[in-house]
């Protein structure tokens, strides 16, 4: 009994924190509340948003060039299992040693995390269109361009938003260490313990998990919303299988 | 936050005056010759809290899959849940943890469990769900009951997907230890946050995680290519 009340305390007391300001273990400033809280979410949104901007507009237009050629499969498949196996704080420890700090490092390390997943996501969605359906396009008279533009890309668009959905819970998790880099995100009082105590540090893993969880069903609403009405009639399981943002196996097993 | 070298590693300074390449936190191969046994304990830290939250993971995401394979119903609440604690990022859920499991191995080892929940699980089903209906008819036209026919047709015929969940499992288990330093669990990423800024740390320890990672993924690649000869026939 006395645990989980112990337990229920220091959830109370994070939870002022984030609320009230309140002086820091140290002594002499004072930390938490609303104001710095906000500040500091501000600053971790910002550098998310801007690395999902870039990553988008450099990984959509090359997937599905890529995907309506059919080329670069080896290189749009096997960027995101080389993604997986460089682990995002080693990305981040490397250009904190060989680039430097700031603002723009911990974007370009976020944009380096974000594009293998919509890259791959973009390709693989492309590719799955039926041939068919391509093949009644060109049949009908449109360019290269204009079956990209109306025929592929809507079609791949749940496959890409799951691409999306990941890149940025897996940003949004990543900004996290950016005091690392001299970056002040929600991170700050998770890393700096001696100031900010403990209180301050479950604070900000509390409200790091909140916004994580909401871009998260964020996008998920915004993913169906995209998705073409005749793909969320006609395809059941795969269009579970987008929603669970992983590529088919069939593309998987290639590499 | 403010890193002071001196203060946060003291030994380590000590260690690296005189030579100018360590000095000026360069790349220096000779100081990688001479200390590279600092980063044997770490290493075994990390491998430990890998191989352990996967196999955890794994038994309890294998026991939910069969359970949802039966009862199909149950598919949408487990990926919901698995993929809420999947979505939490791991730099708060070490935190998170702390006032139920304190500061140390347990907490790493619960959240970097709860991370493979859901890459297993889905693997999982995916893996049962593709086994050919006509396999099935063959089977239960041998007489086959429920039972045998998961143990004998579903589950073999599911192996290369439950494996390809293993291999994201644990390169991603792989990746997130890093971060266990901050559950006090050690690990390579301890190692990382003593000496940020000195290139030859940071490529040591980063480097021997992405050697662990690409090493377990082959090993299970390697056990995959054993158990599923029929695969290789076909391909």
């Amino acid at each position: 009994m006395s645990t989980t009340l112990a337990f229920l305390g220091q959830f109370g007391d994070a939870v002022e924190f984030i609320f009230k300001e309140r002086e820091s273990v140290g002594g002499g400033v004072q930390v938490g509340g609303l104001g710095e809280i906000g500040d500091l979410g501000w600053t971790h949104l910002k550098v998310s948003l801007a690395a999902m901007l870039v990553a988008c507009a450099v990984s959509i237009p090359i997937g599905l060039y890529l995907g309506h050629k059919g080329r670069g499969e080896f290189l749009a498949i096997s960027v995101s299992n080389v993604g997986r196996a460089v682990p995002a704080v080693v990305l981040l420890f490397f250009f904190l040693a060989y680039v430097g700090n700031g603002f723009r490092n911990v974007a370009l390390v976020l944009i380096l995390l974000a594009i293998p997943p919509i890259l791959t996501n973009t390709y693989v969605g492309t590719r799955q269109v039926d041939r068919e359906i391509v093949d009644a396009a060109r049949g009908m008279g449109m360019s290269g361009a204009q079956i990209v533009r109306s025929v592929r890309l809507p079609l791949a668009m749940p496959t890409i938003f799951a691409g999306i959905r990941t890149s940025t819970v897996s940003v949004l998790a990543t900004a996290t260490i950016g005091p690392y880099a001299n970056l002040q995100t929600l991170g700050e009082p998770i890393l700096s313990p001696q100031t900010y105590g403990f209180a301050g540090g479950l604070g900000a893993a509390i409200v790091v998990a909140f916004m994580t969880l909401v871009a998260d069903a964020g996008i998920g609403l915004t993913q169906q919303a995209v998705t073409p009405k005749g793909i969320k009639l006609a395809e059941g399981p795969r269009r579970q299988r987008a929603r669970l943002a992983l590529p088919t196996r069939r593309r998987e097993a290639a590499t | 936050m403010t890193f002071d070298l001196i203060a946060q590693s003291g030994d380590f300074f000590q260690e690296r005056s005189g030579s100018g390449c360590v000095a000026e936190n360069g790349f220096c191969p000779d100081w990688i010759a001479d200390n590279y046994d600092r980063y044997v304990t770490p290493f075994f830290e990390h491998v430990l809290l890998t191989v352990v939250p996967v196999g955890i993971g794994f038994a309890i995401a294998f026991t939910l899959a069969l359970l949802a394979h039966r009862r199909q119903w149950l598919i949408g609440p487990i990926t919901g849940v698995t993929g809420a604690l999947y979505t939490i990022p791991s730099v708060a859920f070490f935190f998170l943890l702390q006032p139920l499991t304190g500061l140390g191995n347990t907490t790493a080892i619960v959240a970097l469990t709860c991370y493979t929940l859901l890459i297993i699980f889905r693997n999982v089903i995916t893996g049962l769900r593709s086994v050919p209906a006509e396999a099935k008819d063959a089977a239960r036209g041998m007489g086959l009951t429920e039972n045998q026919m998961l143990l004998r047709v579903e589950l073999p015929l599911a192996v290369p997907e439950l494996l390809a969940g293993l291999r994201i499992a644990t390169t991603t288990t792989v990746g997130l230890a890093a971060l266990a330093f901050l559950a006090g669990a050690g690990g390579l990423g301890a190692e990382l946050d003593r000496l940020p800024s000195f290139k030859s740390n940071v490529v040591v320890a980063g480097g021997l995680s992405v050697l662990l990672a690409a090493v377990l993924d082959l090993m299970i690649l390697t056990v995959q290519r054993l158990v599923t000869p029929w695969e290789r026939a076909s391909a």
